[in-house]
């Protein structure tokens, strides 16, 4: 029996040290130390032989068994160092050959000005609403003291679904401030919020007009609301979009449903405020209409005005991508030409 | 509105460069838009004549030698009023001027008037484009500098100005003049307007009789007898021709001018042609006829406001006078109208009549009830200087409208409360006095109470005495804080159609490129999505007044745009395409209401599979399982579990399309774009377009969602091949699998039909994952689910199990 372990052992390790691959090291651990080798079956037999006999076999094919283990952890360990300085001993390849082609989507740059819009208000506790874009003469003029005959509707060219004129008559909104109204009349201040959406102008299309655009409105009703709230607010704003080196102007302008009226302008990007064809030679472009939510405007969805005050701002989306990227014509971002959508 | 540096002075010091100033009426509100040195009469210069001999071939023609500062220039002259010692403008061989006779624009040239060659023109003021005046030279004042360019020696500055609409107050000299004097803290002078009334008392001439109260708030007007028409003297017709103005004859001349300045329009009638020595202000009749000055027959109605006598309409009001009761070189008496009427009215008018006049764009844009009193007096007091006659004693004055005019009060905190800025009440009277309002101090020290001036008709409330007070301080005061109240309660719901940003982003995500396409299309492009060229969809909502038929109809799907901008880039050569659009469409609401705007996704893809590469030659082409593959994993990405059933869609290929529904309810389509519809879009290849219901899928999206805790006992995996008559769809199979508790997932790996089955038939070979919450599963445990579930497919779909 013992002879017999003993020779066991040598042809083992013998074998062993043929061994070049983890797969044969396998078939050698299964050989020689799996549930049917001899020396597992030889350790279960034990309790078969008398006492004595026992005790010595048993302590010798223990012995052994240990060995093999250790001797097989040890081979493992030199042949998975082998394998892997042999995987490492490659060719170099042709890393200027192109990859696989992946898809690559993204979003309409519209979208993404939309989101970063919204991002940056979101930060500063803005939510977002939004509303239809058919409306009711009521809430696109009436609800924003732009009663009709109101010289103010000039400012609006209006593509209409009804002929026939009156608060009832249905229309596509010229800009995102009725839903200021909607929204009002639905919550009650403390109100923060940003409104983006598509709005339409009857208008002749060319390289600075369209005939649909997108704005963001927002909105910002509570006690003790003033015009500096208005200006951090907007200089924030611009300064996110147009980087904090930019200068911001505010001066006054007039939009019926607010009092006083603010326009935010921003040095212009392509002439540093010296004065060029893009900004009209005055150094200074139009980014943002806003000002204190009117009285009557107030007044009109049952908020005291005297109690509340607020600020409303109004923004041309399509302006901020122009501006970053110097897109000349607007018309781009409706032509959804893959070579122009698929630079942003 | 155009407005010149020289007739601003008349009024106010400036000392400031035309920029600054600019600079300051922006910032105040004001803006401007543009500021222009006059540079007409290029090749003009004043010149002095200094001889003036008969020409030797012709009696009525003289040479006349005219000194030009650098030379001395001989030229023909026809006109009489030459003569040695004069200041003229002369022309130079390459000026522009107006013919004479046809009043076109010529380039004049040099040239031989009988024998004798000519190399410059002394020009007329109608040669200039000054006046109509063509009798006879035009002589400058004898301190015009000799040669200088008589641009620069009549010229000025321009400032071109936005005005907005609530500022019609700024469409006047005046106004502007106002402005600057604020703006730089000096007071303003204004012309003298008082004169005296020698004639017989206005009452004994004239009546006026208001027939519509609410169309013409207010009728001013005064008479003045013997005047002379006649030319206007050279200032006048200089600032009028500054405005693209034509000198006319001074009682023309003078109320346009006075317009200018103030800002009111004012009409001129020959009194002797008003019948019955009586204005009525009514509506006009149904189809009444009226000869407007342009040398038109207008034909009115009762929308239209008009002057009229006791017998006919004499002018449209506010928009423009009959040619009946015009001025003449006879007439010696004349009415001059100064009068508001309804804003609404003459836009109307003019809007109806396609009749547009210095008057009518005033008048349209609101102008103060209290203007025409002092418009009217400083018209009478010119026309007296430049025309000439008496003034009747008193005017005419109908004012329906006339309010009690009360002072608003403003305080301290009111300012604060809006704008931020602390000043005291003396501080703000004094930017209030600067622009014309006159403030009271009332009881309280922190109040003041304010009387608005009279050609501002735009301040009602405090906030619009804030407004002129910070805009004069400068917005620039004012300092940047941030929001320090309280946040509002986040309210999720409100949000962004939160499903078409998730959409957006994945779809994005795997590869499609995001388009938009306009809510307005036409009736054609919508009809397109159907095989047949009919409307799928209701009835699309119609614009009134579209601009072009391309854009007439609201979109009641995004098909039609996708599908365009898809064959827009296959046109570029692109094969390989995937885009989609998230955006409302409008279905129209039969009850006249808004329409019903809701929010769809659309995508279409086309092309290969895999783009040709030196890997992979990109030959795959696509097919209706690489669509539902995405709309399964879109699907999955929103957590949501969607089943597939034959869609009847006509959009698609029969067939080869499928409704994707989600608990019971069709949210949208997948599947292979019918070719004739690709055909009629100009598509080629196959193309495949799913779409889904953004406002649906948010309603599921938003639902609870409760987390399923992760089993920690090993399962098992078992497959199993069910062979099922060709008919049979697979989701019939995986529904009865699936029904098992202890399935987790089910999948297809093998779709098997041939010859090792019988005919009609087909096997899935399907591999069926097991596992419990709560133990590891026995092979007996396993064996017995199998077991039944293999007894419920035989059951309901009879099928044969496989080996
Ligand atoms: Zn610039």
């Amino acid at each position: 029996m013992l002879e017999h372990l003993e020779e066991l052992y040598k042809t083992a390790l013998d074998e062993l040290c043929k061994i070049e691959n983890l797969a044969d090291l396998e078939l050698w651990r299964v050989r020689y130390l799996g549930k049917k080798s001899a020396l597992i079956q030889l350790l279960r037999s034990l309790k078969t032989l008398p006492l004595d006999e026992r005790r010595e076999a048993g302590a010798q094919a223990n012995k052994i068994k240990l060995s093999f283990e250790a001797e097989l952890s040890e081979k493992k360990k030199i042949l998975d160092e082998f394998s892997l300085t042999a995987c490492l001993k490659r060719e170099n390849l042709d890393v200027t050959l192109p990859g696989r082609q992946v898809f690559t989507g993204r979003l309409h740059p519209i979208t993404q000005a939309i989101n970063e819009i919204c991002a940056i208000f979101n930060g500063m506790g803005f939510q977002i609403f939004e509303g239809p874009d058919v409306e009711w003469d009521y809430y696109n003029f009436e609800a924003l003291n732009i009663p009709e005959g109101h010289p103010a509707r000039d400012m609006f060219d209006t593509l209409w679904i009804d002929a026939d004129r009156g608060s009832k008559a249905r229309l596509l909104r010229t800009h995102t401030s009725p839903v200021q109204i909607r929204l009002m009349e639905q919550k009650r201040p403390p109100l923060r919020v940003v409104i983006p959406g598509r709005v339409y102008r009857y208008e002749a299309t060319d390289a600075t007009h369209e005939s649909m655009f997108c704005q963001v409105e927002g909105l910002v009703v509570d006690k003790g609301i003033t015009m500096a709230d208005l200006k951090g607010t907007l200089f924030e704003c611009a300064r996110s979009l147009f980087g904090s080196e930019r200068k911001v102007r505010f001066r006054c302008d007039y939009f019926p449903f607010v009092e006083p009226g603010v326009e935010v302008a921003i040095e212009c990007l392509s002439c540093h405020g010296a004065g060029c064809h893009v900004c009209g030679f005055s150094g200074w472009i139009e980014v943002l209409g806003a000002g204190m939510v009117h009285p009557d405007v107030l007044k009109r969805v049952d908020i005291d005005p005297a109690v509340y005050t607020g600020f409303a701002f109004g923004m041309g989306v399509e302006r901020i991508p122009m501006l970053r990227y110097g897109i000349n014509d607007i018309r781009l971002f409706y032509g959804n030409d893959m070579r122009f959508l698929q630079q942003f | 509105m155009k407005v010149s540096l020289k007739w601003l002075r008349d009024y106010v010091d400036i000392n400031l460069s035309p920029q600054e100033i600019a600079e300051k009426l922006t910032m105040a509100g004001i803006e401007v838009a543009n500021i222009q040195a006059s540079s007409s009469w290029d090749k003009v210069v004043v010149g002095e004549v200094v001889a003036v001999e008969p020409h030797p071939n012709a009696d009525r023609l003289r040479l006349a030698t005219v000194d030009v500062g650098a030379e001395r220039i001989m030229v023909v002259c026809g006109a009489s009023n030459i003569s040695p010692g004069q200041k003229v403008p002369f022309a130079q061989a390459g000026a522009e001027l107006f013919d004479g006779h046809t009043g076109e624009i010529i380039c004049l040239k040099p040239t031989k008037i009988r024998g004798v060659s000519s190399t410059g023109m002394v020009c007329s003021e109608r040669e200039l484009g000054i006046s109509d005046n063509y009798e006879g030279i035009m002589i400058l004042p004898h301190d015009a500098p000799v040669g200088m360019s008589f641009g620069e020696y009549m010229g000025d500055t321009f400032f071109e100005l936005e005005v907005t609409p609530n500022r019609s107050d700024c469409l006047s000299v005046i106004g502007i003049a106002r402005e600057i004097a604020a703006l730089t803290g000096q007071s303003l002078q204004l012309p003298n307007t008082a004169y005296q009334e020698t004639g017989e008392e206005i009452k004994s001439f004239i009546s006026v009789e208001i027939a519509d109260s609410e169309l013409c708030p207010r009728y001013c007007a005064g008479l003045i007898s013997g005047v002379t028409v006649g030319a206007s003297p050279l200032w006048l017709q200089q600032r009028l021709s500054n405005y693209g103005m034509r000198s006319i004859n001074n009682v023309v001349d003078v109320t346009n001018y006075v317009m200018l300045e103030y800002g009111q329009p004012l009409h001129a009638f020959d009194y002797e042609k008003i019948a019955g020595r009586k204005i009525i202000v009514r509506r006009a009749f149904e189809n009444e006829r009226l000869n407007t000055l342009d040398g038109e027959q207008r034909v009115l109605n009762p929308d239209v406001l008009v002057i009229a006598d006791t017998e006919k309409a004499t002018a449209i009001a506010g928009i423009m006078g009959g040619a009946e009761s015009e001025m003449t070189e006879n007439t010696s008496v004349i009415l001059i109208e100064s009068a508001n009427f309804d804003y609404v009215t003459v836009r109307r008018g003019s809007d109806a009549l396609h009749l547009q006049s210095e008057a009518s764009i005033r008048f349209s844009k609101g102008l103060s009830h209290r203007l025409p009193l002092p418009a009217l007096k400083r018209a009478m007091s010119l026309l007296l200087e430049v025309a000439g006659g008496q003034a009747a004693g008193d005017i005419v004055d109908v004012y329906p409208a006339r309010e009690e005019e009360k002072p608003i009060a403003l305080t301290c905190g009111e300012v604060k409360r809006l704008s931020s800025l602390e000043m005291n009440i003396g501080e703000i009277s004094k930017v209030l006095d600067l622009l014309g309002f006159a403030c009271c101090q009332s009881k309280d020290p922190q109040e003041a109470l304010v009387s608005v001036p009279y050609w501002r008709n735009d301040i009602h409330l405090p906030a619009d005495l804030v407004e002129e007070v910070v805009r004069i301080v400068g917005y620039d005061r004012i300092p940047c804080t941030s929001l320090s109240a309280a946040l509002p309660v986040y309210d999720a719901a409100a949000g962004l159609n939160l499903s078409q940003q998730r959409a957006a982003n994945i779809l994005a995500g795997m590869g499609f490129q995001e388009v938009l396409t306009y809510s307005l299309i036409s009736l054609d492009l919508l009809q397109k999505v159907s095989p047949v060229q009919d409307l799928i969809g209701p009835m699309p909502l119609k614009l009134a007044n579209p601009m072009t038929q391309e854009q007439e109809y609201l979109r009641t799907t995004l098909r039609p745009g996708v599908l365009s901008a898809l064959a827009r880039n296959q046109k570029l050569n692109e094969e390989t395409l995937r885009l989609f659009e998230t955006g409302k469409v409008f279905l129209p609401d039969d009850g006249g209401d808004l329409p019903r705007e809701k929010r769809m996704l659309c995508a279409a893809l086309c092309g290969t599979r895999t783009k040709a590469s030196w890997h992979d030659r990109g030959e795959q082409q696509l097919d209706f399982f690489d669509a539902k593959g995405i709309v399964e994993a879109v699907l999955r990405r929103l957590s949501l579990q969607g089943e597939f059933k034959i869609s009847d869609d006509p959009s698609l290929t029969p067939g080869n399309g499928a409704e994707i529904i989600i608990d019971g309810k069709k949210l949208g389509v997948v599947g292979e774009l019918h070719p004739r519809v690709a055909r009629s879009f100009a598509l080629s290849g196959t193309v495949y377009l799913f779409e889904m219901d953004l406002d649906e899928i948010s309603f599921f999206v938003a639902g609870e969602k409760k987390f399923q805790p992760v089993s920690k006992f090993p399962g098992a995996v078992r497959d199993i091949a069910v062979v099922v008559e060709e008919a049979v769809p697979y989701g019939e199979v995986k529904k009865y699998i699936e029904a098992c508790s202890m399935v987790t997932q089910v999948e297809l790996f093998d779709l098997y039909t041939g010859e090792q089955i019988p005919r009609g038939k087909k096997s899935f070979a399907v591999r069926v994952f097991y596992q419990s919450p709560d133990h590891t599963l026995t092979d007996e445990e396993v064996d017995k689910e199998q077991q039944k579930i293999m007894a419920r497919l035989s059951q309901k779909l009879d099928v044969a199990l496989r080996s």
